[in-house]
């Protein structure tokens, strides 16, 4: 019952938050377009910087830091995309995973005026706090603070308007173009649209609601960390949207929902099973650092399974899905 | 497309073997991994952490080393006029941090390359912890930036040529099977982990320990083949598909890395401070020069025998095209196969040497990684000489580029360069003309 | 295309058109659509086309033919804008088209499609057609999440695609997927999106291949149908009755240029034509050229099936 309880906490938290909004900018570049990104992480790091240092080190006003971020999302989007959305889609995947960790390594050595490196950006959170609804008198919620309370009801609401707006324009002949770009860009060409400048408007358009992802786990946190922001970071989502189905509106939010829980899931019941008197796992075998190992292992070996054998995701349609190379 | 009765019976009798190696390997790891655990007893008392400081033999007085223990009470002792220091800490189950404080060493004298000011340490029960910092002549503040650049550029080879067997290896799998391969990393820390495992954990000397890594390189990327990117092709996976498993593989193998490996960052047994002499404003040292050596016997004996022998020119027909090289008698999943074997043993061969300039760490692969793609893209992709140009490109690249920027972005500089160059030349330096086998 | 309605020919009218057009490489048209001068291309050293000049008269069936390799397809490609050529200038209706975006290149009239068929198999038949609609509003990315901006012109679009769908038979199929028809069907819905984006020139590479005798005719018939609306049809083909039957001209090439132009029949028994098959084909006999020509098509989707891996 703990380990249920623990794992649902896990799955609608403000951590799990950024990771779902990652995701859904994934599916936008990878479900329906076809882009590989991965350097997501790139994506959610700008954002969140962008806000946390215009607030903290410049003290610009919310709203302002929240278009700075997107505005930076944008930027990269268009850095990354203009040389490469010309060529095979691995050069797209090798340059993202590049920037994105050039961007990390800049994060936590320079400008550490700004960045302060490893210590992280603090202080940012002010006026998103004043702006909590909730009453003082209520400290905490179930197993949530007040604070966290603020933090999952914006971000879930910024979820379901992210994914409303999503639907609406996956139905429309835009969306139709991105899907046929998916398959085959070529014909695509042939019937007179500009590739180049669709992809490139997915590219951002996901970019930014990465940035989304950003803003909201920099909330929850009240810290923007450079090493949140590895390639792993990238390579989870890519696993929580492959769970839930790419190419589905709710693929990610369902995707990333189930990762957290399951993951907090193992990651307690790998605890219970190691701890008290006589252990089931003795601790000669597992540590509590191992114990995290032994679940992310788990999450590899899940998304080689899942792409061998259930590529559409979990609940998805085997027809629908792109996933094979060109 | 076969019928599916045709290749069934035959993949798990090739699985099966497979499969046994990987256990082989995975039992060698626990056994090693075991080996501090079963000797741990719950111990009380303290600890000392002692060690020399010593640059080039002559002992260094005045270092200042702080431990912090795990509930983050500081211990400070400095070395004495034989350079040698012990700091007695409290045991507390956990991970210790030790730091030099670098401002109390002479001007002469900093940290080697690769040495980090700080280090974490868990004990084991005995009652003394080593203090390992690898101290020597300053490369920093002495000396004008000008001067540097021999060393530097000598640094950058060395390192680009043991990286260019890596990206040799990366490049030969994407040019036969198109799979851009993201778990090639960890195929790099393999490959110096088990040459720990014998070299330090087992007592083998190190050539015996390096070549015991290299054939289970080798064998590591046949059960590989076999056991699951074969199946792959088999089904007809796609190649994105297939590149989003090895991304999954990289995610397992790195996991299951740290768990055996606990997360510490560990050095060889032999040949970790090696002492140098001065060739032309360059401070060279044997076992740089032997690595150096093998490297490049290694890339040659493979280039050869891809350019020379019977089964190399079958390679490279399969990598032009598989169909066709399959329809004029050539077996093409036994030369795949025999990519993968050659590839991880080179992949392996650069872990061992790696291991000395980066440390023996879990994380060896994932910072690899994305400079072997640098390198194999900087060069042409799937090119064998643009792997090797682009390997040895990056190297002098990263080591160069500390002359203007932190030496903490360097790789970052390399990535920028990656960057670059796809934006103004994106068929990589050599192009795609002399394509990997 | 009401602006070209004065050039809708009938074939003989096309035919009387080209009459006095002399029979040699590069012959100059009286209204040529696309003027093409001094275009080449080299793969690895290999000159793939290399073509001085070339006209293509409007209004009628021009059909490209020539031994594999000949360079028919890369041609296309360059015409098209999908890929570059080294050197040489080409324009169509006038407006030089070097350099510019395959995309472009379609909305200015001039529409393709290729030998092994581009259908969107994860979209249905009608989505695949309205896919092909130029001009849509819905596709802007800042209208499209509002369907009042763009449904009008959607259900436009799709009354016409069914119009179409209808001509080429295949409106029982607009809501399958594109990916469950047979060969003869892609090729028919890829012609049927083609003419969606309203195109003066409609270029078919090897409509033909890979379809059975019996859709053929009517393939056939469609592409007859195409000049009758007014449009300019250039396709390459190894269909020797296909030649024949539609096409008013005929451009043949061998290692990349163009060695003869002329009416169908008198191609056929042209010398340098048949030294040019003859060249790839040592063992042939003379009379075997349109068997030769048939195999050459075989051969040739088979080989375009490898190189796509």
């Amino acid at each position: 019952m703990e380990i249920l309880q623990g794992a649902f906490h896990d799955a609608i938290s403000p951590f799990a938050l950024s990771y779902v909004l990652a995701a859904i900018g994934l599916n936008i570049h990878f479900g329906y377009t076809g882009l590989l990104n991965f350097g997501q992480a790139g994506f959610v790091a700008v954002g969140a910087y962008a806000m946390a240092v215009g607030i903290a080190s410049f003290d610009i006003p919310f709203v302002l830091a929240l278009l700075l971020g997107i505005l930076a999302a944008v930027i990269l989007a268009l850095i990354l995309g203009i040389p490469t959305l010309k060529l095979r889609g691995d050069y797209l995947a090798i340059v993202t995973l590049a920037a994105a960790e050039v961007l990390r390594l800049i994060f936590s050595t320079s400008f550490k005026d700004y960045f302060h490196a490893r210590d992280g950006v603090s202080g940012f959170t002010a006026t998103f706090r004043s702006l909590n609804p909730y009453p003082d008198t209520m400290t905490s919620f179930a197993t949530f603070s007040r604070n966290d309370l603020w933090v999952m009801t914006v971000g879930w609401i910024l979820v379901a308007l992210v994914c409303v707006y999503l639907w609406l324009l996956m139905r429309s002949p835009w969306g139709r173009v991105l899907r046929s770009i998916r398959e085959d860009e070529e014909a695509v060409r042939s019937l007179g649209k500009n590739v180049y400048w669709y992809k490139m408007q997915a590219l951002i358009l996901g970019g930014v609601i990465g940035a989304f992802g950003g803003f909201i786990g920099a909330l929850g946190l009240a810290s923007v960390q450079p090493d949140s922001f590895n390639a792993d970071f990238t390579f989870i989502a890519f696993t929580m949207l492959i769970l839930g189905g790419a190419a589905r509106i709710l693929g990610p939010v369902v995707g990333a929902v189930l990762f957290w829980g399951a993951l907090s899931a193992i990651g307690s019941l790998l605890v219970q099973l190691a701890s008290g008197d006589n252990p089931i796992i003795p601790p000669s075998m597992m540590s509590t650092d191992q114990a995290s190992n032994v679940r992310f292992m788990v999450v590899g070996l899940v998304l080689m399974l899942l792409m061998i054998y259930r590529p559409q995701g979990l609940f998805g349609d085997r027809k629908e899905i792109a996933l094979d190379a060109r | 497309m076969q019928p599916p009765s045709d290749h069934r019976r035959p993949r798990r009798r090739r699985v099966a073997p497979a499969i046994a190696v990987v256990v082989g390997l995975l039992l060698g790891l626990v056994a090693w991994a075991g080996v501090p655990a079963s000797a741990a007893a719950p111990a009380e008392g303290d600890i000392t952490f002692t060690g020399t400081m010593r640059n080039a033999g002559e002992p260094v007085p005045g270092v200042e080393i702080t431990v912090t223990t795990p509930d983050g009470e500081e211990f400070t002792g400095t070395s004495d006029d034989s350079g040698r220091i012990q700091i007695q800490v409290p045991r507390v189950d956990g991970e210790y941090t030790v730091a030099i404080d670098e401002d109390t060493l002479p001007d002469d004298v900093g940290l080697r390359e690769g040495q980090e000011a700080e280090e974490k340490v868990t004990p084991s029960s005995l009652g003394s912890v080593p203090i390992t910092f690898m101290i020597g002549e300053s490369t920093r503040q002495v000396q004008t930036k000008w001067d540097r650049v021999p060393q530097l550029l000598y640094q950058g080879l060395l390192f680009g040529i043991i990286m260019a067997m890596a990206a040799l290896g990366l490049s030969m799998i994407f040019g036969t099977t198109g799979l851009t391969n993201f778990s090639h990393g960890e195929l790099v820390t393999f490959g110096a982990l088990i040459a720990f495992l014998f070299n330090s954990t087992f007592g083998w000397p190190f050539a015996a320990a390096a070549v015991v890594a290299v054939v289970l390189g080798g064998l590591f990327g046949w059960a590989q083949d076999a056991g699951l990117w074969r199946p792959l092709r088999r089904r007809g996976t796609g190649l994105i598909a297939t590149m989003i498993v090895s991304i999954g593989l990289m995610f397992f193998l790195r996991n299951l890395f740290q768990y055996f490996t606990e997360g510490r960052t560990q050095n060889y047994r032999e040949y970790v401070t090696p002492s140098g002499y001065d060739f032309l404003g360059v401070t060279v040292t044997t076992r740089d020069l032997v690595m150096a050596g093998v490297s490049v016997i290694a890339i040659t004996v493979v280039t050869l025998a891809l350019s020379r022998t019977r089964l190399g020119r079958a390679t490279r027909a399969v990598a032009d095209n598989p169909a066709l090289a399959s329809s004029t008698g050539i077996n093409v999943n036994r030369v795949i196969s025999l990519v993968w074997i050659v590839g991880t043993a080179l992949a392996s061969l650069a872990g061992v040497f790696l291991g000395f300039s980066l440390g023996v760490t879990f994380q060896m692969g994932q910072l690899v990684l994305l400079l072997l793609f640098a390198a194999v893209t900087v060069g042409g992709l799937g090119s064998v000489w643009g792997a090797l140009v682009g390997a040895l490109i990056i190297g002098v690249l990263i080591e160069m580029s500390t002359l203007v920027i932190p030496s903490d972005l360097k790789n970052a500089g390399a990535l920028m360069l990656l960057i670059i160059i796809l934006l103004v030349r994106p068929q990589g330096l050599l192009g795609r003309k002399e394509r990997v086998g | 295309m009401p602006a070209e309605s004065d050039m809708t020919a009938t074939p003989s009218r096309a035919a009387a058109a080209l009459a006095d057009v002399p029979r040699e490489p590069g012959a100059p048209k009286p209204d040529p659509i696309v003027i093409a001068d001094n275009i080449t291309r080299t793969f690895g050293g290999l000159r793939a086309v290399s073509v001085d000049h070339l006209e293509i008269q409007r209004g009628v069936i021009t059909a490209l033919i020539g031994p594999n390799g000949a360079g028919k397809t890369t041609f296309f490609n360059l015409l098209t804008g999908f890929d570059e050529p080294d050197t040489g200038d080409w324009s169509f209706n006038g407006t030089s088209l070097n350099k510019v975006a395959p995309h472009k290149v379609a909305r200015m009239g001039m529409v393709r499609t290729f030998q092994l068929t581009k259908v969107l198999s994860k979209l249905t038949v009608l989505e695949n057609m309205r896919l092909g609609a130029t001009g849509q509003r819905g596709e802007g990315f800042l209208a499209a999440p509002f369907r009042a901006l763009w449904s009008g012109q959607e259900s436009a679009n799709t009354t016409r695609a069914r119009e179409l769908l209808a001509r080429f038979k295949l409106d029982a199929k607009e809501s399958d997927f594109a990916g469950s028809l047979s060969g003869g069907q892609r090729k028919l819905l890829e012609m049927a999106r083609a003419l969606m984006v309203s195109p003066e020139l409609v270029m078919l590479d090897e409509p033909m291949a890979g379809v059975n005798p019996a859709l053929k005719q009517s393939l056939l018939g469609h592409v007859k149908s195409l000049r009758e609306d007014g449009m300019t049809v250039l396709f390459v083909e190894h269909d020797m009755d296909m030649v024949r039957d539609i096409s008013d001209w005929v451009v043949v090439m061998a290692q990349g240029k163009v060695i003869a132009e002329g009416p169908p029949d008198s191609i056929m028994s042209d010398q340098r034509v048949i030294d040019a098959y003859l060249g790839a084909h040592h063992d042939t006999d003379i009379t075997q050229l349109e068997d030769v020509l048939e195999a050459e098509g075989h051969q040739a989707l088979e080989e375009d099936g490898d190189n796509r891996e």
